[in-house]
């Protein structure tokens, strides 16, 4: 394996059941019932020789060098396909065996260049350590005919290469595809000496549909398939464990370093989140951490206008400190605030909002969180009584029935598709609920049972007619809610659902959705006997957002598909500290922990702590504060990890508001669009070189390491400090570890949470106090945190943003992929060579109709402004509907979309804007 | 603060709200959630409308819940 330092069992572990007892090698084993004999004498300690064979994949039985004996039974079984049974006595030495192994070593090693010395994968090479092991000292086959001789490298893959000559065709890398990854898009092509791994129909592997999760490098015993930094630098020296900071997947990895540089990053195995898994972005898109573009000097300027003036932190900070408290003698106290990033740790969350608390002394903080998963913390907050999702990833292994609602998880939270994927093969059966034919819908060995493929922005017309069908058809769990559920507040909702204007048929002229298919997903729905949903931005991006999220809510509770694994309601958060942001009081009407500014006993206790008087009402939210600068009463805004000029909506008004403030302040790794409006520009800290914690979409909270020094000399936590004391306001801490104590001294959800105990566990899942000391895998269990779970009415209300004669098409935004958001990190990544620009999916009638091909440049304008994307023409959106991302600045995406925003927590509508799109003259 | 849009922002929690069926109930939950996640200068703009011509823009159901925010702040 290219991963000597972790141990590999062989085969993967089998469901915890009765065990077993046997011997290997005299040695007493106890094992779980199934599990093979490799795995057994592994986890006794007994290695045995394996060359095809690896925990990550089903044993497969090929390279005949994992032979045991057994007693009283004939022949040489292979360990990796052999179950352990009671009372078995294996044999993993003897002479006999060695004999057979240094003869398959033999065949294998004639077939292979010997240029061990020069070999990339030279001193962590599974085949090497295999001759070694069984002890070869000769070949004695010529050098005849062969396979690796005259063979072509692939170099085409950005990120590892292929080199067919030193294949051992052991289908490890084809296996790791199939079963890990889900893409099937390896295949052993050919024959005997010709056999060949083959990417899709023998295209090479960027044209493939390899989706570059590097599952197959990974497993890879050989050269054959390796990183192209290990090919340039070498074997790394040392490994730190972290994790990803790009999707709230949160996936463990382990980076390999050579003194302070990267080598290759690769899978936790033990991380709880993925388990060993990772995608393109995690596992390979890092190089923007040490990217020419990072500016790493603090900077200031008197006027936007001027040229940047490189300064000593202590001038930034001073400078800053003077015009923050500048505009707050000249326009008041609130007139400052600041927005925190999803992408910046617990710990360094905590700080800003205690630094805008503290010595800024209003409300006035955010977190990005806003624009994406605000609608998910009221909604289930509302109806559930906690702010967060209610399962733990893993959670999907037990599912019979998945609900993907508008999200799109192959190519925003792959691991997790992963997962989901597997499952399905297993015979889980999927709904789909997408304007888009998202992959989901149809992939290998995938089909989603129904696709309701609804209008953009009538999420909750389809939940609604669900919900009216689970009523109406007598499919509530009777005894769940009666137990579960405020009664009144259920016949209030019951009564609501089962009116003649929620019926399916009644809404399908809303939603586009045939009455029948509505009705029969939501019969396999609440009929399963685990059903799950699980959301994204496609619910929470819409003026109903919030509405939708109790709908779903709804849902779940009516069918009982809570407090247990395999069900619940599951928000897949964008990016990787979403939940964590809002989990440490980012918001500009709650302290850490969702307790409302309001609440004078939550108010005191930091007060006490803190040392200072905390204002009673609430601050202003992202677009408020933007509303404000325009109307000259916010004038100065810290701005940390977030780019809103590029990932809000309505950019030419965010950009007027950017204009208006006097003092604006950006944290960040590079000069992002929000930096061209801004005075100071402070250098951040990439997630490499950060230490303190990430929590993602199930709660999970989970060590950052740095993994070499901050490149601007200041931890981000320490700018918040020295920031903080420039205002006036000292904060004392010597390392994160000291700021999360004092998160678990004022949050009764983290009570129990220290670096010492995620140290020992790995990771924790909140609510962790005393009545939970090992976390909370999943919530609600016996009760819901709100004690009664509570039904809310759910009436569909159309968006303001109609289609018209002038704008016929409803514009609705993704990810892709290889990009992430707004690209900062990814687009100075090779995943450019993935993905180059935005694109505007249109489908072909639509594209008809205004003459429009594959390729053409077109327009899009909508009420709030215009740009000009490359179009795209496919079926996978329907017609009516045109789709695009937002990674690129230069697309503008942005700037067509409008200023409507959720009812609730103004969460923009970035998933509804009526557009109209024209061939541009000369495209 | 441009009043217009506090107004369309009010009505679409109106929107939700007024669908609940005790009216007193959700006149008081409109009121509670301006109450809560609204800044003041936000409430203290929108208040502005009452009484003048932009009040026949507010939903019932928003109206009663400014009457009721006006009075607990006067």
């Amino acid at each position: 394996m290219n991963a000597p330092q972790t141990i590999d069992f062989g085969t993967p572990r089998v469901g915890a059941g009765d065990t077993v007892k046997l011997e290997i090698d005299g040695i007493a084993v106890s094992v779980a019932r199934g599990t093979s004999l490799l795995r057994a004498a592994a986890e006794a300690g007994v290695s045995i020789p394996k060359l095809c064979a690896t925990d990550f994949v089903k044993p497969f039985g090929s390279c005949r060098l994992c032979l045991v004996e057994i007693e009283g039974r004939k022949g040489y079984p292979s360990s990796c396909t052999t179950p352990a049974e009671a009372g078995m006595k294996v044999r993993t030495q003897s002479p006999q065996l060695a004999r057979l192994r240094r003869n398959v070593m033999e065949l294998y090693i004639s077939d292979h260049p010997l240029d061990c010395l020069t070999c990339s994968a030279n001193g962590n090479c599974e085949l090497q350590t295999m001759a070694g092991v069984v002890g070869l000292r000769e070949v004695r086959y010529g050098t005849g005919e062969n396979h690796y001789t005259d063979v072509v490298r692939d170099e085409s893959n950005p990120y590892f290469s292929y080199d067919p000559g030193k294949c051992i065709v052991c289908n490890l890398c084809v296996r790791a595809c199939e079963e890990q990854q889900g893409s099937f898009a390896l295949t052993i092509a050919g024959r005997g000496f010709g056999s060949r791994v083959t990417a899709g129909q023998g295209e090479s592997f960027l044209d493939s549909d390899c989706v570059s999760c590097g599952a197959c490098v990974q497993v890879c015993p050989t050269a054959t398939l390796m990183e192209k930094t290990v090919i340039e630098k070498g074997q790394a020296g040392r490994s730190v464990t972290t994790t990803c900071a790009y999707c709230g997947v949160g996936c463990g990895l382990r980076a390999e370093m050579k003194g302070s540089e990267v080598v290759r990053m690769l899978p936790w195995k033990d991380g709880r989140a993925n388990e060993g898994h990772a995608c393109v972005k995690g596992r390979f898109a890092w190089g923007y951490a040490t990217h020419p573009d990072r500016i790493t000097k603090p900077m200031v300027r008197a006027k936007i206008s001027d040229p940047w003036r490189e300064v000593s932190w202590d001038e930034a900070l001073a400078h800053t400190a003077r015009e923050f408290r500048r505009i707050q003698q000249e326009h008041g106290r609130n007139a400052i605030g600041a927005i925190v990033s999803s992408r910046c740790t617990n710990e360094e969350d905590y700080l800003v909002q205690k630094l805008v608390r503290a010595a800024f002394g209003n409300n006035n903080v955010d977190t990005c969180a806003r624009v994406c998963h605000s609608p998910t913390g009221y909604g289930l907050k509302q109806t559930l009584g906690e702010s967060a999702g209610t399962q733990t990833f893993k959670s999907v292994e037990q599912a019979d029935v998945i609900v993907v609602l508008g999200a799109n998880p192959s190519d925003a939270h792959p691991v997790f598709a992963s997962r989901l994927k597997r499952r399905v093969r297993e015979g889980a059966r999927l709904i789909v609920i997408d304007p888009r034919q998202i992959d989901l819908v149809s992939s290998p060995h995938i089909k989603a049972e129904h696709h309701l493929k609804l209008r953009p922005g009538t999420n909750v017309a389809v939940l609604s007619a669900m919900a009216h069908v689970i009523v109406s058809e007598g499919l509530v769990d009777e005894a769940f809610v009666a137990q579960r559920c405020e009664a009144k507040a259920f016949a209030d909702w019951r009564e609501f659902v089962a009116r003649p204007a929620n019926s399916p048929e009644a809404l399908e002229a809303a939603s586009g959705v045939p009455a029948a298919e509505v009705r029969a997903a939501a019969r396999l729905y609440a009929t399963a006997d685990n059903a799950a949903i699980y959301y994204g931005l496609g619910v929470t991006e819409h003026s109903q957002g919030s509405t939708a999220v109790i709908a779903i809510a709804n849902l779940a509770m009516a069918t009982g598909n809570l407090g247990r694994e395999g069900v619940g309601v599951n928000p897949l958060r964008g990016q990787n500290n979403v939940q964590g942001s809002c989990d440490m009081g980012s918001f500009p009407h709650e302290l850490p922990g969702y307790r409302h500014v309001s609440d004078t006993v939550t108010r005191e206790l930091f007060e006490r702590d803190w040392g200072v008087t905390i204002q009673s009402e609430p601050g202003l939210r992202i677009p408020n504060m933007f509303e404000a600068a325009l109307d000259g009463s916010f004038l100065g805004l810290y701005c940390q990890g977030e780019d809103p000029a590029q990932s809000d909506p309505n950019t030419q008004h965010v950009t007027a508001a950017l204009a208006a403030m006097e003092c604006v302040v950006v944290q960040d790794l590079f000069l992002n669009e929000t930096a061209k409006y801004a005075h100071v520009f402070l250098p951040g800290a990439s997630f490499l070189e950060k230490d303190g914690s990430f929590t993602n979409a199930e709660r999970r909270i989970s060590r950052v390491r740095c993994v070499m020094a901050p490149l601007a000399g200041m931890a981000d936590w320490e700018v918040t400090l020295a920031l903080s004391k420039a205002l006036g306001y000292e904060m004392h801490y010597a390392h994160p570890s000291e700021i999360m104590d004092e998160i678990a001294r004022l949050t009764p959800t983290f009570a129990g949470v220290s670096y010492a105990k995620l140290e020992r566990e790995g990771s924790l899942q909140w609510p962790c106090n005393d009545d939970a000391p090992g976390g909370t895998p999943t919530m609600h269990v016996d009760e819901f945190v709100r004690g009664k779970g509570r039904f809310l009415i759910t009436q569909y209300v159309p968006t303001d943003e109609k289609i018209t004669r002038r704008f016929p098409l409803l514009l609705t935004t993704g990810r892709v992929l290889s990009q992430y958001n707004v690209g900062a990190q990814t687009r100075r990544t090779a995943n450019v060579d993935f993905y180059a620009a935005d694109l505007l999916e249109i489908h072909p009638h639509d594209a008809e109709e205004r003459g429009i091909r594959e390729g053409d440049r077109v327009g899009v304008e909508s009420r709030a402004g215009k740009t000009v994307l490359p179009a795209t023409v496919t079926e996978r959106v329907q017609p009516g509907v045109v789709y695009t991302t937002f990674h690129f600045p230069e697309s503008g995406a942005n700037v067509v979309t409008t200023d409507n925003s959720d009812w609730a927590t103004n969460c923009p509508e970035y998933k509804v804007t009526a557009v109209q799109v024209s061939r541009r003259s000369g495209a | 603060m441009k009043r217009n849009n506090l107004i369309k922002m009010a009505n679409a929690i109106g929107a939700f709200f007024e669908a609940m069926p005790d009216r007193q109930q959700a006149v008081a939950d409109v009121a509670a959630h301006l109450q809560r996640t609204w800044e003041p200068r936000m409430r203290g703009e929108i208040l502005k409308s009452l009484g003048t011509a932009e009040e026949a823009q507010l939903k019932p159901v928003v109206r009663d819940a400014l009457l009721a925010l006006a009075c607990s702040d006067a």
